[in-house]
Parts: C-alpha cells; structure tokens; sequence
C-alpha cells in the first residue's frame, strides 16, 4: 500500500513581523552572542511579463488555432520534423511547411504526472505523451486526454492517436493535444 | 596539453537548506577545506592560484546574476581571472574540465574549480518550474515542464522496447542510498528497500520519489595543478596530498535541446559513429545490436543518451580505455533517477544497449562488503556511485559535477576513511575511475577519467 502523507506541505506566507529581537546594548559579550543568532529570512516577490516571439515558428500556431497541424521538412532530403524548425540540422537548409493533420499517430512513450511545476500542479495527474507520425522522422510532445491516469501502462505505447483542438487557442502547442483514435 | 593534476578538493554538507551562510560563505567552506587538504593556510593559497572557473546552473534560485564574481570576491580571488560556467546539470563537470584546460594548455599552472547551488529559496514545486525553464519554452515547458516527467517518458520507452522493469530501478535506489549511509557528507542517509522505493509516493509514472534525486543547498571546490603548479604549491610549503591524481581523459558530447527532435538512426550509422571500440570488435555483440534494430531498435531516439555515449567514448580514446567495466575501478555518474544511471551504464559501455536493466540487478555495480539485503547474482566489479550519488548525496546543481570530482579524489588517494569518518566506501587499491556530468535530457554530458600515480 503506498504510504499515507504525514507532513504538511510547507509554504511561504504568514504574519508579517514588525521589530526583531536583539541585543539592546552592543557589548562585546553581546556582539559576540551575533555569531550563534538564527538567520533571518525574508519573502521577494520577482514576476515578469515577457513578450515573447515565436519567430519562424509562428506559422505553426497560426495553423493550430484553425485546428491545422503543420510540420516542417526539408525539400531536399524530405527529413521532417513534426516540432517544426525553420532549418534542417543536417543540410541546415530552410525547411518548408506541409500539413500533417491527417497523418496516423502513435504514442512512442508518455508518463502520467502526479506531480509538477507549480504552474501545472492544479492539473495533476496528466498525461504527458512523445506522438510519433507516420512518415514523420521526428517526435511532438504533447498531452494525451481520454485514458484513465490511475491506469497507466505500457500498452499505451503504439497506441493509435488523434489530434484535438482546443477551440479557444490560447496560442501554446497545448492549443492541440491528443485521444484514442476512434476505430 | 601538459599533464593536469586534481590535487584536493572539498565539499559542503549538502543539505534540504543551509540558511545559516550566504551561497558565498557555503562556496568557502568547500574551498577551505580543499586548501586545508594541500596544508595551506587561506592566504599562502591565494598567493599561488592562478585563477578559478566558477560553476552554478540558475541565477533564478539565487535571483542574483553574476553570483559568481560574488563567490570570487568572498573567497579573497580578485582581481585573478575567473569566468563562469553554466550546462544545466552537467554545470559542474564543465567547469572541472574548464578549469583542467586552463591548466593542460599551460594558461594556468594552479586553477581552482568551485561550484554551488542554493535551491531552497524557493518552493520545491517552483525550484521544479525553474529546472523545466530548462527546456524549451516554445514547446516543452508549456505543455507541463516537468523533468521528471521528461525522464519517465524516456523510461517508458526503455521498458517497452527492452523490457526494463521497476524493480531494476529500485535497485539503483537502495544501491546508492545504502552507500550513502556511509557517507556524512550526502543529504539522505537512509536504508531503503526495493519496497520502500515503489510505495513511496508517484511522481511521474512509472517513477516514484525514491527514484529521484532531490534538491539541496551546497557547494564543492577542487584544486587542480600542472606539474609546476605542484612544485610552486610545495616551494610555499604545501604537502600535496600523494598519491597524485591525475586527470587522464576528457570528454564531452552534446544533443538537441527537444528530446522530440533526437534522430532514431539505422544499425550502419549506430556502429559506425556511436558503438565503442569493444561493440566494434565483437562479433556476437555486432550481432545482438543487428536483432535489436530488426526488433524496431533506432538510435538514440528517447530511450538512449548520445552525448553520453559520445563523452564516454572520447574520454576512453583519451586515457586509453578499451573495455570500461573492467579498466574502472569506480564511476561516479549523475543519478538524476534511477532510470537514467541504468541509461547511463548502457551509454557508457559498461554493458550493452538494451542490458542496462539486468546489469543493475547483476551486483556488478555494487561496493563489495556492504549488505544491501538484496540477493545479488555477481560480484562486483566497478562499484557504480560509491558515494551514493546524486539520489542520495543530494544535487545542488553547480556543485555536483564538482563534488563527483572529489569523492573520486578521495577514492584514488585511499582517502575516503580520513574524509568519511568510515572506511567502508573505500574502493580497495582504486587506481582508476570515471565522472559522468549529465544536463537537462541528455544536452551537454562530460566524462572526466581520473588515475592514480604511484
């Protein structure tokens, strides 16, 4: 039986402190009583707000948020890329974009998260999944929805996919994730 | 390049938090006793060294940039040079070979290696969001950043394709924190069971809490040396710690950032750019490569570290190894999880791709003496995370490549009951390790062989 939590989780937070304790003359026995103090911790707040450009992978997002998946490829070799990249790595040509909406897709491996980054703690359990495409030579990270997280197995890998849409893109590669294929 | 000598080194107490020291004052703690193993004083020490490469991962943990001028200033080392060196988890093992070319292309005759990470600062679940700005955040991070949940996919993949079990892993877990219980220097001194490893609590399937490493404050310095650096080190009165130990092999490798992007590359192109030297030169092992590529094998894809492979083979061709398992006497490697040291023996030729599994159970990797409670087939031959790694030392991120470097120091100078309070870790008649520093999914890998001189 897995064990049962005993602690509580830790967090910040709490009363804010006004006066701390400390000597009231600085003599030198109390001067030397500063080696064995307690340290003092304090909060610091730092958030930021990036504008953040997905530069020659912007087309991709574009397309998700019109329920399009798009890949990359080279023209030459045909080498794709299912994470797009506007260069190939092993021409370093300029890839071009084609449409795999209705490529077959599989699960080649995936984990179910218990637990998480604090930004995705409330989502917890998910299922993170690598979807291979056929004729695709590389992989796409992405969430797998429809199979039960308590239920993980290693049946799932070669599992038959689709891919879903979100219908209000928020512009993420989350705007598309992944199902059982209907049969 | 000159031969380049590891002469000393120290190491903080890692611990969950050190809020009593600033992330400076822990960096001197390693530092002074890395001096105080060479028998200088502070002062005589700064006279000699030449200069420093400084090592540590994120200026988020510690919201400060340029931490480590900070960490230069408080150890007396200005205005010497110095610069920093950042490779994700593999920070550490960059910085030893950092500073080792600073002193094998003769730029430096003594160069210090020092690193550290305060992780404590924030909460676990925001130091995990930190770790997974690690991967690109275009298209890793925002799906749900999680690296363990990175290394539990590549983990499902080694298990459908080579049948790698759970209870394999545990092994791993109860190996390196047995060992550490010897070990005062590592965070968890604890006796696990292969039980205690899978009921404890499910971070990322298939891989529990006990399967990972956890976050630490610490810090570890080591010294290193050209041969004039040692008789300048002695001329002020030093008494270099002897045997010598020298560092006899470098390597490194690199991969794409995007475990999505790794190729899956045929048999032909696997022998021909990643097998090592043994693979080459086997035929029955020739044949065991071609059956699992007719099984749907490729290479790396997920389940494999190519830079991994390609550190350990460059810094076998440079210290003359040809069979690993047998020419080490220990390796240090960067049990981030239990999954990834199985990965890791397998990118490291100690077996084949695909065995790394059966070789964590085999006892092969286990320090001989200690009682594991577990019934273990063989004896062992090349005790793999003496000290007890990163899953139960700890992995204070800029710090452990480092303190790999030292714990192997110790081993080489038959140094670890002076230093451990312990004799049991001691690797008898140690002449040669490997340490393995290894970043985000498998980006930057170093391997850094060390050897005893007599």
């Amino acid at each position: 039986m897995a064990k049962l939590p005993d602690r509580r989780p830790e967090t910040l937070g709490g009363y804010i402190v006004h006066g701390v304790p400390f000597p009231v003359e600085t003599d030198p026995d109390a001067l030397a009583f500063l080696k064995r103090m307690a340290p003092l911790q304090i909060e610091q707040e730092y958030s930021i707000t990036y504008l953040h450009s997905y530069g020659q992978d912007s087309p991709w997002f574009a397309a998700a948020s019109n329920k399009k998946l798009l890949a990359t490829r080279d023209p030459e070799s045909g080498y794709t890329y299912a994470t797009p990249r506007g260069h190939d790595m092993y021409s370093g040509r300029e890839t071009e974009w084609i449409d795999i909406s209705d490529r077959k897709a599989y699960i080649h491996a995936f984990t179910v998260c218990h637990f998480g980054s604090e930004e995705f703690l409330p989502e917890t359990p998910f299922v993170l999944a690598l979807i291979e495409f056929e004729g695709v030579n590389t992989l796409f990270l992405s969430r797998l929805l429809g199979v039960d997280p308590q239920e993980a197995t290693l049946d799932w890998i070669g599992m038959e996919v689709q891919p879903r849409f979100l219908r209000n893109s928020k512009l993420k590669p989350t705007d598309v994730y992944f199902v059982p294929a209907e049969s | 390049m000159r031969p380049v000598y590891a002469l000393s080194g120290g190491v903080s107490k890692f611990a969950k938090a050190r809020p009593d020291k600033t992330f400076q004052a822990i960096v001197k703690e390693a530092y002074d006793a890395a001096i105080a193993d060479l028998g200088l004083d502070f002062s005589t020490f700064t006279q000699q060294v030449d200069g420093s490469v400084a090592s540590y991962f994120s200026d988020h943990f510690t919201r400060q940039l340029m931490a480590g001028i900070m960490a230069q200033d408080y150890l007396g080392l200005c205005p010497k040079p110095s610069h920093r060196v950042e490779g994700g988890g593999a920070t550490g093992g960059l910085c030893f070979q950092e500073a080792w070319k600073a002193v094998a292309s003769g730029h430096m005759d003594v160069c210090l290696a020092y690193g550290f990470e305060t992780m404590s600062h924030v909460e676990t679940w925001k130091g995990n969001e930190f770790i997974a700005l690690a991967s690109d955040v275009s298209w890793d991070y925002p799906v749900g950043g999680f690296y363990s949940g990175y290394y539990a996919m590549m983990v499902t993949r080694h298990m459908k394709e080579f049948g790698t079990t759970v209870e394999q892993m545990a092994h791993v877990s109860v190996k390196n924190h047995i060992n550490a219980y010897h070990n005062p220097y590592a965070q968890k001194r604890n006796r696990y069971s292969i039980q205690d490893v899978r009921n404890s609590p499910m971070v990322a399937w298939p891989l529990t809490r006990l399967d990972i490493c956890v976050m630490s404050d610490g810090a570890a310095a080591v010294i290193l040396a050209s041969e004039e650096g040692i008789k300048r080190l002695e001329s002020a009165g030093a008494d270099v710690p002897k045997p010598l130990v020298r560092v006899t092999g470098i390597g490194r490798g690199t991969d794409a950032m995007r475990m999505a992007d790794r190729p899956h590359v045929d048999y032909d192109t696997f022998m021909r750019e990643y097998a090592t030297q043994q693979e080459h030169d086997s035929d029955e092992t020739r044949a065991y490569y071609k059956k699992l590529w007719e099984h749907g094998t490729r290479y790396p894809g997920v389940h494999s570290f190519r830079a991994g492979r390609t550190a350990g083979n460059m810094a076998y061709k440079h210290a003359g190894i040809k069979d690993p398992l047998h020419e080490l006497d220990f390796v240090e490697l960067h049990d981030a999880y239990t999954s990834s040291e199985i990965q890791t023996y397998e990118d490291l030729g100690l077996c084949r791709y695909g065995e790394g599994g059966e070789f964590a159970t085999s006892g092969k990797t286990f320090m001989p003496g200690v009682d594991y409670g577990l019934d273990l087939p063989e004896q062992p031959i090349c005790p793999v995370n003496p000290s007890g790694g990163l899953i139960a030392c700890g992995h204070p991120v800029g710090a452990t490549g480092l303190m790999q470097a030292v714990f192997a120091i110790w081993q080489l100078q038959e140094g670890i009951e002076q230093h451990f309070g312990d004799p049991t870790l001691q690797i008898k008649e140690a002449r040669r390790g490997a340490i393995h520093s290894h970043a985000g999914t498998g980006t930057y890998v170093t391997v850094s062989i060390l050897e005893r001189e007599d």
